[in-house]
């Protein structure tokens, strides 16, 4: 699976420019079964979230319907077509992650971060979004930030869970 | 192929074929809300459920392939009261007063829940989110009454190859509309209305002009004058309960008279006025291309299917100018009305309504183009569908079946078998070679009965070539030349069509295309619900009245002849070219 990090490229990378990129990638997915949704994963990787344009232009390449395209990305919460924070914080809401806790964890998220589900942070540093079972139900409570899994998460540890990243931002801005 | 057993009956019928395909051959009927005949299965709706010996859950009928030996019982205590849960959960979800729907007693689920005697529902869930999307000037969207069947998203994407609606999101919210909940003036639709003539509810239906030609026909200064397609006469006796293929060209005649219309004309004079103009373009543009040695759009396609009009403005921008330019014959009859007509009876345009009912919502949107204004008013008004008009009537508390037969009003009334048969796919180029074939060589067109069989019948792309081998004189340099033409209808196989001509697999001189399966008998707008059967039963009427016409040639319509003596002058002329042309504009894909 790409990962959700954003390629280190796109930050210097305009809009134009990565949709030029994507552009060159589809070749390689014309007429295959099965390729909306592969691209798609690339292109979100590529631009953070799926912009417009960038949907459009897999449209026309796979030769589906806008409509399906669309259909597709609203089905899946994973695919955002607004920008995304820098780190992507998904709650597990699947049965066992439930039973166990989820919501509760998914309330104090919501409380840390000031941000409701499919939000971002004033800083865009944090989006709050739920999944489905990311299979680590063994380790419930699960979220997931980035690609990073983080088990058996309390209400309570969610403010250490976030500092680290908030310190790893930190760190980032004084290297700059 | 399996032997099987379905309830008490045993048979056999070929492997790969579904459970419900199979009772369907042994006169079993199964329900269903989502499945339609001949189409991939979907198992959406769940209605169709049955016991399946040996399996422990009940099986979706329409999405099961039966296998040898296969035990199916489709009428036990268990599968009625599961279609009964299933059909109790969609109506907990479904916001719609039945009382004041479009489709009150057109409603295949309001039709389910009387068969399967629904007298309660259980579950008091939350209602579908409503959103009516009135964007577009022919349909109407009303998600709250969407039961979420896919059939639109089938015949918009596979039969008509469009896409222009899908599902978007998911579980209970999910919404089948346009991507993103954009409205429908926003993406690529083509106002066909197969949706709305699929749809098994009434959350996709046409906006309805009824009440602006009532007022209309209400307001002493307005003379109000009536066209009705060719394919009207075929479908419209279903409204009344009579069988598909009933032909009810008298009495929808009374019908209209009764209902106040000040004359009563018919859009066949238009097609017969169509075909002089189309067929003498094809020949103008044959000229240009074998004598005059000019690069002309060929072939040419037929222009009368405002959906498929609009089809190639987004998807073929490149190709309009093999279009014909001739106005669809709605348009040219309103725009005769309004200028020849008006002056006949000594009528100031503005105070002239014309009103159209046609088999058509794509129809609705073609009178609102902006080009569409030649005669110096909108020369059309308003547009009514097959439906509509049985609904009017209805209103009038006019009893349909016991109506005896009348004429329609001269001096745009009288028309051909040519302009009857522009209602079924194959029969504007039928109408068009009878004609050309005539002008050319001054001999009729040596087939039985005047008919082009290859290019008849339901396939999806037909094609016939024809060697011209005596000619007039002014057309020598026709002879021996192989004319070939297409035709193709629904617009999926529209698309094969011009693909192919686009890459140079195929070329032909002439092509029909019209947007509906069938051709106008299956509109948008026609008596639900269009099968194949149905289609076949309406062509069949069709060509019948075309046999039963002494005229069975638009140029020898003697109406249409006065019309250029007194009017128009000739085909291609100044006047036709300002009144019965139009051109067409590009449009994106998205």
């Amino acid at each position: 699976m790409p990962s959700l990090e954003k390629n280190h490229c796109s930050e210097e990378m305009s809009e134009e420019q990565l949709l030029i990129e994507l552009d060159k990638i589809l070749d390689d997915y014309i007429g295959k079964p099965g390729a909306l949704i592969p691209v798609l994963q690339i292109a979100q990787r590529m631009f953070g979230y799926l912009p417009d344009a960038s949907l459009k232009l897999i449209s026309k390449r796979l030769d589906k319907p806008y409509s399906e395209v669309a259909g597709v990305v609203s089905f899946y919460s994973f695919f955002s077509t607004v920008p995304r924070g820098k780190y992507l914080v998904r709650v597990c809401l699947g049965t066992a992650c439930y039973v166990r806790g989820g919501k509760e964890v998914l309330e104090a998220l919501k409380n840390e971060l000031n941000i409701d589900v499919g939000e971002t942070t004033e800083d865009k540093i944090f989006s709050l979004d739920i999944g489905r079972c990311f299979g680590a139900c063994g380790l419930a409570p699960v979220i997931m930030i980035n690609d990073d899994v983080h088990q058996r998460v309390k209400p309570a540890k969610v403010y250490d869970i976030l500092n680290t990243y908030r310190l790893k931002e930190e760190k980032s801005e004084v290297k700059k | 192929m399996a032997k099987i057993q379905i309830n008490d009956k045993k048979i056999e019928v070929k492997d790969g074929l579904t459970i419900l395909e199979s009772a369907d051959i042994a006169g079993i009927n199964i329900p269903t809300l989502c499945h339609v005949k001949g189409g991939k299965p979907r198992g959406a709706c769940r209605v169709c459920v049955v016991e399946v010996e040996g399996a422990r859950n009940l099986q979706a009928s329409c999405s099961t392939p039966i296998k040898d030996g296969m035990v199916i019982k489709t009428n036990t205590r268990r599968v009625r009261k599961a279609r009964q849960t299933v059909v109790e959960l969609i109506l907990s979800e479904h916001d719609g007063d039945c009382k004041t729907c479009d489709r009150n007693n057109d409603c295949e689920l309001q039709e389910l829940a009387r068969e399967l005697s629904i007298s309660n529902i259980r579950y008091e869930g939350s209602k579908t989110k409503r959103r009516i999307d009135d964007s577009t000037p022919a349909l109407i969207r009303d998600s709250g009454k969407c039961i979420k069947c896919g059939r639109c998203v089938t015949v918009c994407s596979e039969i008509q190859s469009v896409g222009s609606i899908f599902q978007q999101h998911r579980g209970f919210a999910t919404v089948v509309g346009p991507a993103f909940d954009k409205n429908l003036e926003d993406v690529v639709c083509v106002q066909c209305g197969q949706c709305a003539a699929i749809c098994p509810v009434g959350a996709i239906i046409e906006k309805t002009h009824i009440d602006y030609v009532w007022d209309a026909l209400d307001n002493p200064k307005k003379y109000v004058v009536v066209q009705t397609a060719p394919a009207i006469r075929a479908a419209l006796g279903e409204c009344f309960g009579n069988p598909p293929g009933t032909l009810v060209t008298g009495k929808m005649t009374t019908a209209l008279r009764l209902l106040g219309f000040d004359s009563i004309f018919d859009t066949n004079f238009a097609a017969d006025l169509t075909i002089m103009e189309e067929g003498t373009e094809l020949l103008t543009r044959l000229k240009k291309a074998i004598v005059d040695k000019k690069n002309v759009a060929l072939p040419m396609f037929t222009s009368c299917s405002p959906a498929w009009i609009k089809f190639a403005e987004h998807f073929y921008p490149d190709m309009l100018d093999n279009i014909s330019t001739c106005k669809s014959p709605q348009q040219m009859f309103g725009a005769v009305a309004k200028t020849y007509f008006a002056k006949k009876i000594n009528k100031d345009p503005k105070d002239i309504v014309v009103v159209s009912v046609m088999p058509c919502t794509a129809k609705k949107y073609e009178a609102q183009r902006p080009e569409m204004n030649d005669s110096g008013e909108k020369d059309v008004d308003y547009v009514l569908t097959t439906r509509e008009l049985a609904k009017m009537i209805k209103q009038a508390g006019i009893d349909f079946n016991i109506l005896s037969d009348s004429e329609m009003d001269s001096p745009l009334g009288l028309s051909s078998g040519a302009a009857d048969i522009f209602a079924n796919t194959g029969g504007v180029m039928e109408a068009a070679v009878r004609t050309a074939y005539e002008i050319v060589t001054g001999k009729p067109l040596p087939l039985n009965n005047l008919h082009i069989e290859p290019i008849a019948g339901l396939q999806g792309v037909k094609k016939a070539s024809l060697k011209i081998e005596e000619t007039l004189s002014e057309w020598s340099f026709l002879k021996g030349v192989e004319l070939k033409v297409a035709v193709a209808h629904g617009l999926g196989n529209a698309r094969k069509i011009l693909d192919a001509i686009k890459e140079n697999k195929e070329n032909f001189h002439f092509v029909e295309i019209m947007s509906c399966p069938g051709g106008c008998i299956g509109g948008g707008g026609q008596p639900r619900f269009t099968t194949d059967d149905v289609r076949l039963k309406r062509i069949q009427a069709i060509y019948k009245e075309d046999e039963g016409k002494k005229l069975r040639k638009s140029h020898e319509n003697p109406d249409i002849i006065k019309l250029y003596e007194e009017f128009l002058g000739k085909p291609l002329g100044e006047k036709s070219h300002h009144l019965l042309h139009t051109e067409y504009t590009q449009r994106c894909k998205a």
